[in-house]
């Protein structure tokens, strides 16, 4: 099985240990893992502004870069939704239709792909906060959202279950948007900030010191968020706690 | 915002002076809630709201987008003076998502609720497919009932056919329930100008009448306004007293200054939720009673009806029925749904079949679905910008997610920019009780918007500049990997922004010391062993 390992523009740039947690996560699991050296990005920023056009060069060199693998497994539901649902700039021939049907989020991956059923190494006793990025919980359905009248699931709280020491804290708006949304956090700052300080102050409210996602870009808005607001919370990627980070 | 100040307002049990109050039998203070008659508190609609604290200091009101012509509304500029309001910001977002708990709690009570929302998908999506048959049906049922059906194009057509009627009768004055149909058609202003009085009897349409203000939520006219806003605009214009924001002492003003415009009314008009094909029937829901006064009192009464909201038959009502005031407010059925069928002896009724965009609407292959849309606001109240925003930042007679998606069918410049005003967390199509995809909608529309440079150079310069970097490895890693500036510390879309928006209300990313790719090289490529990698796992 030949994994493809996809690392987001902004994690590469910002987040390189989740990358880097990622990899070794899924070598540990004893498989061959391969990072394709011309990577850049999903093309996310661009069509999510309406920008398909723009977007297409983008998706042509993703689809180049990934075509050769049996999987693609990135650390974000949100650069995994857009694969799926939305690299539609350029023709779908079938190699485009194969790399977008087997690009996987790594929570997904080892839920439902590789059926990971431990992570000996991983212990994390800390009360953490879990963020459902609104990609990965409604648009791959990590989990059932709140709204949804459908039994309860949650693929990343298995995973985290399977952790040692890791207790997690209820949130009084569990799967509220925390105002990230791509290029929105730059062009609606205004509101997109004021998203931050509620979900950071929901987060430290429910007595949580740390904040566990599997999407950088959420984490990275709200740390910023919780930086500016004085508030003493973590943020750590979902690969990091299942790689046995010790915190 | 501190913790202390979204906490609801303690009760000490003593009871709060009297004077002044018109009914203080029935209020607790601190406890504004309807009670049972063994004293519990009810669980339905406006009666189980929970009293929002009071604001210390008096902040006022922010209004709403500027409009500006046909220039593209600026949601965002409005959007932050409304979060310059604090209190108001607080209690805004505190009762929807109050609301929105509340429509969860009804939703999850209900084993078949999500087949339910199949059904009423279904139905409309059939009655849509075949919008003129069951439109012909609802004329000739209605006829046979002894009603006038009218036909009008667009919201001008609207206001002249109901203008003609009110004048063949010599009616100069009118009491209607709240409609988004006639805010849609100008309605109120466009009467105004003819010399007809209107009173709106809703009280939260009433409320933002006397404010002259349009409604900024689709159930809840008022729903941005604390009561020290409104008791503001009633001592102002009904002439209650300033300090007192009592809620049952405002309502009961209300009702006492508008009750005598209703007995005394030419005529009375009412929107329409759902139009029974086969009966020819008009049903509205209300929680005040209001539509059934506006209706049953006057000796001419009007409705005026969307075309979409014809369906079929009268079982088909109960399906919605069912979803319609769990998910606008977690009540399982609004206090009136009542039926209007005919007119009573020695009166005449009126029906104005309105299209206003539809007829267009239902041949856009993208979003023709929004045309199923129910009204009920749940997209509204689960939707974190709308709540942090406020519906009037919107500029527009729908705000929220419903709003995004049917304003640009109406004027595509002035409202390019709303389908951005969203994060598309997708919570509203989650919670649309017809199963609108509304924020794939919205992503839709922005492609559209983009494609016919509706969108500001300036965003579609820094997509394409964006696009250029990222398709190319080489200039993608010079822009990330060789820059040791700040500017660094952003995503290439983001710096491109000359007034940093990303930094004023958040810290900036810390720099790593190096990408994953300039990781990678160093670990994992030629002359790197796994051994190596594996003592370096102190990263994390």
């Amino acid at each position: 099985m030949r994994i493809g390992l996809f690392v987001p523009c902004y994690v590469d740039a910002f987040e390189p240990e989740v990358g880097i947690a990622t990899l070794e996560l899924l070598e540990r699991l004893g498989l061959e893992v391969e990072y394709p050296f011309d990577q850049t990005c999903c093309g996310q920023p661009m069509t999510n502004t309406g920008c398909h056009a723009e977007a297409a060069a983008t998706e042509a060199l993703f689809v180049k870069n990934f075509a050769k693998f049996d999987y693609v497994v990135a650390p974000s539901g949100s650069c995994v939704h857009q694969v799926r649902e939305h690299l539609t700039a350029i023709p779908q021939t079938e190699e485009v239709v194969g790399v977008r049907r087997k690009t996987f989020e790594l929570v997904e991956f080892l839920h439902d792909v590789l059926k990971i059923e431990e992570f000996p190494w991983a212990s994390f006793p800390h009360k953490v906060a879990y963020h459902a990025n609104c990609n990965a919980l409604r648009g791959i359905h990590h989990a059932r959202p709140s709204e949804i009248n459908l039994p309860y699931y949650s693929k990343p709280l298995d995973l985290l279950a399977k952790v040692k020491g890791i207790e997690v804290v209820k949130l009084t708006r569990p799967d509220e948007c925390c105002g990230f949304g791509g290029t929105f956090s730059v062009f609606e700052p205004a509101v997109s900030a004021k998203m931050g300080y509620d979900k950071v102050t929901d987060q430290a409210r429910a007595g949580a010191a740390y904040v566990v996602s599997a999407d950088s870009s959420c984490l990275m808005h709200q740390k910023g968020c919780a930086e500016r607001l004085g508030v003493p919370l973590k943020y750590i990627h979902i690969a990091q706690v299942l790689n046995g980070a010790a915190a | 915002m501190s913790i202390e100040d979204l906490t609801p307002r303690e009760t000490d049990g003593t009871p709060r002076e009297s004077a002044g109050m018109i009914h203080p039998e029935v209020r607790a203070p601190g406890d504004e809630s309807e009670r049972h008659q063994d004293g519990g508190r009810l669980q339905h609609a406006e009666a189980a709201s929970k009293p929002i604290a009071a604001p210390k200091t008096r902040e006022q009101q922010p209004r709403g987008a500027k409009i500006r012509g046909n220039r593209p509304i600026d949601q965002g500029e409005a959007a932050e003076r409304f979060l310059a309001a604090p209190l108001h910001q607080a209690a805004h977002d505190e009762r929807l998502w109050d609301l929105r708990k509340k429509r969860d709690v009804s939703a999850h009570g209900i084993p078949e609720w999500e087949e339910l929302r199949e059904i009423a998908s279904n139905i409309k999506a059939h009655t849509l497919s075949r919008l003129d048959t069951y439109l012909e049906q609802f004329e000739a049922a209605a006829k046979a009932n002894g009603v006038h059906v009218h036909w009008a194009s667009d919201g001008a057509d609207h206001n002249r056919i109901v203008l003609e009627i009110l004048r063949s009768h010599g009616a100069k004055t009118l009491v209607k329930s709240k409609s988004m149909l006639t805010e849609e058609c100008g309605f109120r202003h466009h009467m105004a100008a003819s010399g007809i009085e209107i009173i709106e009897t809703d009280l939260g349409e009433r409320i933002q009448q006397l404010d002259n203000e349009e409604p900024s939520h689709i159930v809840a006219p008022a729903v941005h306004k604390t009561r020290m806003d409104v008791a503001e605009v009633f001592a102002r214009t009904l002439g209650t007293d300033p300090e007192n924001d009592d809620a049952h002492y405002l309502a009961e003003s209300q009702r006492e200054t508008t009750r005598p415009y209703i007995l005394n009314a030419d005529a009375g008009m009412t929107g329409c939720n759902f139009a029974i094909a086969e009966t020819g029937t008009v049903v509205t829901c209300t929680n005040e009673g209001n539509a059934d006064l506006s209706g049953n009192v006057p000796p001419l009464q009007i409705h005026s009806i969307g075309i979409e909201k014809v369906i079929p038959r009268i079982e088909d009502l109960g399906v919605f029925i069912r979803l319609l005031s769990r998910s606008a407010l977690g009540s399982p059925i609004t206090q009136y749904t009542s039926h209007f069928r005919g007119p009573r002896p020695g009166t005449e009724m009126h029906y104005v079949l309105v299209d206003n965009g539809r007829s267009e609407r239902l041949g856009m292959e993208e979003f023709w679905t929004s045309l199923k849309c129910i009204r009920c606001g749940a997209c509204m109240n689960t939707c974190p910008v709308y709540r942090r925003s406020g519906g009037l930042s919107y500029g527009a007679t729908y705000a929220g997610p419903i709003g995004l998606i049917i304003d640009p069918t109406f004027n595509k410049r002035k409202y390019s920019t709303l389908p951005f005003s969203s994060t598309m967390n997708g919570s509203c199509t989650n919670v649309c009780p017809v199963k609108i995809n509304i924020h794939e909608q919205i992503f839709a529309w922005r492609k559209v918007l983009a494609e016919e440079h509706q969108i500001p150079l300036l965003k579609q310069g820094m997509m394409k500049a964006a696009g250029a970097v990222l398709s190319r490895p080489a200039a993608y890693r010079a822009a990330i990997g060789t820059a040791d500036s700040a500017l660094r510390a952003l995503p290439r879309f983001a710096v491109y922004n000359p007034l940093n928006t990303w930094g004023k209300k958040r810290e900036m990313p810390e720099a790593p010391k190096q990408s994953f790719h300039a990781w990678y090289k160093q670990n994992r490529m030629a002359g790197a062993s796994k051994k190596d990698v594996a003592s370096k796992k102190d990263v994390s």
